[in-house]
C-alpha cells in the first residue's frame, strides 16, 4: 500500500542550523545551491536542488532558484539522498530492556504471525527515531522479530507526523527465521522449522483454491488462520518478498531450494555464510541484507564468517543491503557500517548503493535517489557522509526540513 | 578528598560495633609444661599470597622474543601530546628505543615503510569479556558471571579466560594490544579482573600483563537488581547499597582482625626471642576468607576498583560508599550519565570508561550522549572509550573518533591527542600500567599499531599490530587462527 505525504503547515526556515522542534515546517520552496551531489553513480559539483511541494522540483547545474525560495548555501557541502535503514526496530523498540516498550517482538509461544503489521503499533514519536534521523537516515524498514514468521515490515519515512504521514509501504516484506533460531517450532531442529513453513505454504495454496469451502468450514485443518494464509498467498503470488533470517551455508542452500520450489522472492538477512554461495545467490537473484560489523563466529551457524562478505557478495553480482540488523538505538551507525564495508573492499559507490538505491529497489519504494518529481528525502552533509568526521547539517523528508533537536542534544545543552 | 580520616573512623567504629561478633585473634592457652614455642602461623596456608603477582611492571618492558623492528616515514601520534610527521620509531628487546625525525635505524632491524600511514600506541580496552564469554557462545564457555551470590570477590576472571577464543584474534586485528577482562555485571562484587595481553593461543597464564596491578569488578544498578531480584535479593537499589556497605564493613573488620593478630604475633615472637617465660603456643591467625582477602586489599589500596555504573545517582552513591570505607574507585564503567556529575569525578580523580554510540538499550542507559567523553575531558577529567563488546573492541579507534567529532560539533574542544588518549594512555592509567604502556615514548613498552590511514577515519584498518616488540598481526598475512578455528573457519583467513 502506498500513501503520499501530505503538506504540513508552512513557515520560513532561516538557516540550516537554527531549526528547532517548534519551527519544523515546510516552506513552499527551498533551494540548496552549489552543493556537491554524491550518489551511487558518482559525484557532481555545483548542484542546485529545488524542493517544492514535498518533491524535488529541479536538480542540476545552473538550475534557476525560484523567486521567494528559501536558499540554503550548499557550497562546500555534500548533498545526498536520505539513507535507508533496512531491518531495524525503529518506531517499534523504545527501550530494548523494557519489555512493554517493544512492539512486534514475539517470543516462542506462537510461531506464526504472518498477518501482523508493524504499522498497527508503530510509534512515530519515538525519541529513538529522532536520534537515528540525525545520522542522515530518512527511511526505515521497520521489522518485526520472533517466532517462525514474525509478520510484515513497513517502509516508513522518519519525519515528524503521524503513522499515515510516514507510511510508504505498510507491507514491505514478510519476515521469517529459519535455521537454529527459528522460534516456536522444531524444538531446535532446523528441518522441522522448514517442514512447518512448507506445510503453511501448502495450506495457503489449498486455502486459495478453496475459499468458499473454508468459509463453510469444509476444508481440512490449516496450520494458521485465514489472515495469515492470505499473506502467505501474497508471497506465493510474488506480491510480497519474504525476508529469511538464516546464517549457515546449508540453511541458506535450503532457503534457495525452497524459494525455487515455491517460486517466491526471498531476501536473505544475517546470512553470515552467504559469501560461500555467492554465485548461486547471484544466479537466483536473491538480495542479501547484512551487517558488515558482524565478523564473529558467534554461533556454530557462523563459524565461516569473514570480514568482507559484503565485498565478496557484491562482486559476485549479489544485491547487498547494508543494515544495522534489528537494532533501534544504534541505527544511526548505518553510514559507519557502509564505511567499514569500504575499508574491507567495497567501492564507495557500491557501499552507498547498499544504503540507498539497493534497498529502494529490493523493497520497491521510490526512494534512495534524487530525481525530479520524486519525494524530497535528502541530506546536506559537511563532508563525506560515510566518514566519521562528517555530520548531517540539514535533513529533508518529504520536502520538510526536520528538526535536529532530540533527547540527546537537549541533554547535552542542559549539562554543557 | 579526605579519605584517610574516614577510613580510620570506620575502623574504630568497626572495633566498637563488632567487638563481640568476630573471632578475636587471642593467643591460645599455654602449652603443657616442658612444651615448645610452636609457631602455629606456619601451619596455615598463606592464602593471601596465593595470587600475588611475582612480576613487576618493569618486566613488561623486556621481551627476549622481540627482534628489532623499525617503522619509518610515518606519522607518529604519540598520545603524549605530540604528533611527529615523517618520523620513525625503533623497537628493540620489547620496548621503544627511539622515535622522532632523523633517528638512526639499527642495521639489524626489520624496516617497515610507513609512508602515508600512521602509528599510534596499542589500543587498550578497559572493559572486555572476551575469553570469558567466547565465540561461539555456549553454556560450556560461559565463564563470565559467577551469578550464585551477590558478592563473589573470591572469583577471578583469569580462571574463566579461554585463550583460544576466536574473538581474541579479531580484537588484536583491530589494534588492541591489551585489555582488562572483567567478570560480568550480574554481581555487586563480581571478582577480580584479568589484565591480559590480547594474544591468542596457549592458556590464560601465558598472557598476563607482567606486573599489572590487581583489579576488582563491582556493579550497581539494573543488572544485579535483575539477577538477584528473584534470587533472594538485593531487589532494589536500597538493597544494593546496604549490601555494598555490608561487604566493606566485613572487610574492614577482617583487616582489623588481621592487624590485631599480627600485633599479637609480634608480641609472641618478642617473648620467644627473649625466652624469659614458659613456652607458649603462638596466637592463632584469624580464619582466611579468600573473598575477604580481596576486599581487605581494596581497603588497603592495593586493588584498582572498576565499577559498572550508568546513572548519575549510582555514581554519586558509590563514591559515597568508597569515601566511607576509605578506598579509591579507579574507573566508573559505562558511566552513561557521568557528564551530569563530572565535577565530582574530576575532584575524586576517577576516570570514566564509556561508549560513544551506545545508549537507550535499557532504562539506565537512556541519557547516553555522544559527547560524554568530550565533556569529561573538557572539565579536566579522565575519559576512556571502552567496548564491553567483542565487535566494538575491533573499532575503538572509530568510537573515539566519533566522540571527538561529536564534541567538536557541539563546540567542545577535543584534540586528536586527547581523543587518542581515550583508548590508550587513559585506559592504561585505569589499569595501573600507564608507567609502561599507553603512549609512544622512548623507554615505553613496544605496544604499537601501524594504521593504513588516519586512525580516526572509517576507511582505515590496522595493518600491523606490535605487542611488546613482537609483531602479533599483519594484515597482509591474515589473522592467526585459534585452535578452535582450525578446520572450523573460512578458508581464507581475512
Amino acid at each position: 500500500m502506498k500513501t503520499t505525504l501530505p503538506l504540513l503547515v508552512l513557515a520560513c526556515v532561516v538557516s540550516v542550523s537554527s531549526v528547532t522542534a517548534a519551527q519544523v515546517a515546510a516552506p513552499k520552496t527551498v533551494a540548496i545551491t552549489g552543493a556537491t551531489l554524491r550518489t551511487d553513480k558518482g559525484a557532481q559539483e555545483g548542484i542546485t536542488v529545488v524542493i517544492k511541494n514535498g518533491k524535488i522540483a529541479a536538480l542540476g547545474k545552473g538550475v534557476k532558484v525560484p523567486a521567494g525560495a528559501t536558499i540554503i548555501d550548499g557550497t562546500g557541502k555534500t548533498l545526498t539522498p536520505g539513507l535507508i535503514a533496512a531491518g531495524t526496530g525503529l518506531g517499534l523498540v523504545e527501550i530494548n530492556a523494557v519489555g512493554y516498550t517493544n512492539e512486534g517482538r514475539f517470543g516462542d509461544a506462537k510461531p506464526v504471525h504472518a498477518s501482523f503489521r508493524v504499522t498497527d503499533g508503530y510509534n512515530p514519536n519515538s525519541i529513538v527515531i529522532d536520534v537515528a534521523r540525525n545520522g542522515g537516515i530518512t527511511s526505515t524498514i521497520s521489522t518485526p522479530r520472533g517466532g517462525l514468521i514474525a509478520g510484515q515490515s513497513a517502509w516508513m519515512t522518519m519525519g515528524a507526523g503521524s503513522v499515515e504521514d510516514n507510511t510508504v509501504d505498510d507491507s514491505a516484506a514478510l519476515h521469517v527465521t529459519l535455521g537454529r533460531s527459528a522460534g516456536g517450532v522444531g524444538d531446535g531442529s532446523r528441518g522441522r522449522a522448514l517442514q512447518t513453513l512448507r506445510a503453511l505454504f501448502d495450506d495457503a495454496q489449498h486455502f486459495g483454491k478453496n475459499r468458499s469451502a473454508y468459509d463453510r468450514g469444509q476444508t481440512r485443518p490449516y496450520g494458521a488462520g485465514h489472515l495469515d494464509l492470505e499473506v502467505l498467498l501474497a508471497v506465493l503470488k510474488g506480491d510480497l518478498p519474504m525476508v529469511v533470517n538464516v546464517d549457515r551455508k546449508s540453511d541458506i542452500a535450503a532457503v534457495l531450494k525452497f524459494a525455487k520450489q515455491y517460486r517466491i522472492r526471498v531476501i536473505l538477512t544475517g546470512a553470515t555464510e552467504a559469501w560461500m554461495l555467492a554465485d548461486e545467490i547471484a544466479a537466483a537473484k536473491v538480495p542479501v541484507m547484512l551487517n558488515p560489523k558482524s565478523n564473529l563466529p558467534s554461533s556454530f551457524d557462523q563459524v565461516h564468517v569473514v570480514d568482507d562478505s559484503a565485498t565478496r557478495l557484491a562482486n559476485a553480482g549479489v544485491e547487498v543491503i547494508i543494515s544495522p540488523l534489528g537494532d533501534a538505538s544504534s541505527a544511526r551507525t548505518l553510514r559507519q557500517l557502509a564505511g567499514l564495508a569500504v575499508a574491507h573492499g567495497l567501492t564507495w559507490e557500491q557501499a552507498f548503493a547498499s544504503i540507498t538505491t539497493i534497498p529502494a529497489k529490493v523493497f520497491g519504494a521510490k526512494r534512495g535517489t534524487l530525481k525530479t518529481g520524486e519525494a524530497a528525502d535528502l541530506v546536506l552533509w559537511n563532508g563525506d557522509p560515510l566518514e566519521l568526521s562528517s555530520h548531517a547539517e540539514a535533513i529533508f523528508i518529504g520536502g520538510i526540513q526536520q528538526s535536529m533537536e532530540n533527547h540527546q542534544t537537549l541533554l547535552r545543552k542542559r549539562y554543557r | 578528598m579526605d579519605m584517610k580520616p574516614a577510613f580510620l573512623s570506620t575502623l574504630l567504629l568497626g572495633l566498637v560495633a563488632c567487638g563481640g561478633h568476630h573471632k578475636e585473634p587471642t593467643a591460645v592457652g599455654k602449652t603443657p609444661a616442658g612444651g615448645t614455642w610452636t609457631d602455629s602461623a606456619s601451619l596455615y596456608p598463606v592464602a593471601r599470597h596465593q595470587e600475588r603477582d611475582v612480576h613487576t611492571l618493569d618486566e613488561a618492558l623486556v621481551n627476549p622474543k622481540a627482534s628489532p623492528v623499525a617503522i619509518t616515514n610515518v606519522t607518529i601520534m604519540t598520545a603524549a601530546g605530540e604528533t611527529i610527521a615523517d618520523g620513525s620509531i625503533v623497537m628493540q628487546g620489547g620496548s621503544i628505543t627511539a622515535l622522532g625525525k632523523n633517528i638512526s635505524i639499527p642495521p639489524s632491524a626489520r624496516v617497515i615503510d610507513g609512508k602515508g600511514r600512521f602509528v599510534t600506541p596499542g589500543i587498550i580496552d578497559t572493559h572486555s569479556h572476551i575469553g570469558v564469554y567466547s565465540s561461539p557462545g555456549t553454556s560450556a564457555t560461559s565463564d563470565g558471571n559467577e551469578a550464585v551470590a551477590p558478592t563473589t570477590p573470591y572469583a577471578r576472571a583469569r580462571y574463566g579466560y579461554w585463550a583460544q577464543d576466536p574473538q581474541i584474534t579479531r580484537a588484536r586485528a583491530g589494534g588492541v594490544t591489551t585489555a582488562l577482562i572483567l567478570p560480568g555485571s550480574a554481581n555487586l562484587i563480581g571478582g577480580r579482573g584479568y589484565t591480559t595481553i590480547m594474544r591468542p593461543g596457549g592458556v590464560a597464564s601465558d598472557h598476563t600483563f607482567p606486573g599489572a596491578p590487581a583489579t576488582l569488578k563491582m556493579a550497581c544498578g539494573e543488572n544485579p537488581k535483575r539477577v538477584y531480584g528473584e534470587k533472594g535479593g538485593p531487589q532494589t537499589r536500597m538493597g544494593l547499597y546496604a549490601a555494598f556497605r555490608a561487604a566493606y564493613q566485613k572487610a574492614a573488620e577482617y583487616n582489623v582482625a588481621q592487624k590485631k593478630y599480627e600485633e599479637a604475633y609480634a608480641t609472641w615472637k618478642d617473648k620467644r626471642s627473649a625466652s624469659s617465660s614458659e613456652a607458649e603456643a603462638a596466637p592463632e591467625p584469624p580464619a582466611r576468607d579468600l573473598g575477604m582477602e580481596t576486599l581487605a586489599a581494596v581497603l588497603r589500596g592495593e586493588i584498582l576498583v572498576q565499577v559498572h555504573c550508568y546513572r548519575a545517582d549510582d555514581i554519586r552513591q558509590l563514591v559515597e560508599v568508597s569515601d566511607e570505607y576509605g578506598f579509591d574507585i579507579r574507573s566508573f564503567h559505562h558511566a552513561i550519565e557521568a557528564y551530569k556529575v563530572r565535577d565530582l569525578l574530576v575532584e575524586h580523580d576517577i576516570s570514566i570508561s564509556t561508549w560513544t554510540e551506545w545508549w537507550g538499550f535499557k532504562m539506565e542507559a537512556m541519557d547516553g550522549i555522544q559527547e560524554n567523553a568530550a565533556l569529561m575531558t573538557d572539565s579536566g577529567g579522565r575519559a576512556i572509550i571502552h567496548s564491553d563488546s567483542p565487535v566494538d573492541i575491533q573499532h575503538l579507534n572509530q568510537e573515539a573518533a566519533k566522540g571527538m567529532y561529536a564534541g567538536r560539533a557541539a563546540g567542545i574542544p577535543v584534540s586528536e591527542d586527547q581523543a587518542l588518549r581515550w583508548i590508550t594512555a587513559n585506559a592504561a592509567w585505569a589499569l595501573g600500567i600507564d608507567s609502561v604502556t599507553g603512549t609512544l615514548e622512548a623507554g615505553k613498552r613496544a605496544d604499537v599499531v601501524l594504521w593504513s590511514g588516519h586512525p580516526f577515519s572509517v576507511y582505515s584498518l590496522a595493518d600491523v599490530v606490535i605487542q611488546g616488540g613482537e609483531v602479533g598481526f599483519e594484515r597482509s598475512k591474515g589473522r592467526t587462527k585459534t585452535d578452535f578455528e582450525l578446520g572450523n573457519s573460512a578458508g581464507a583467513s581475512r
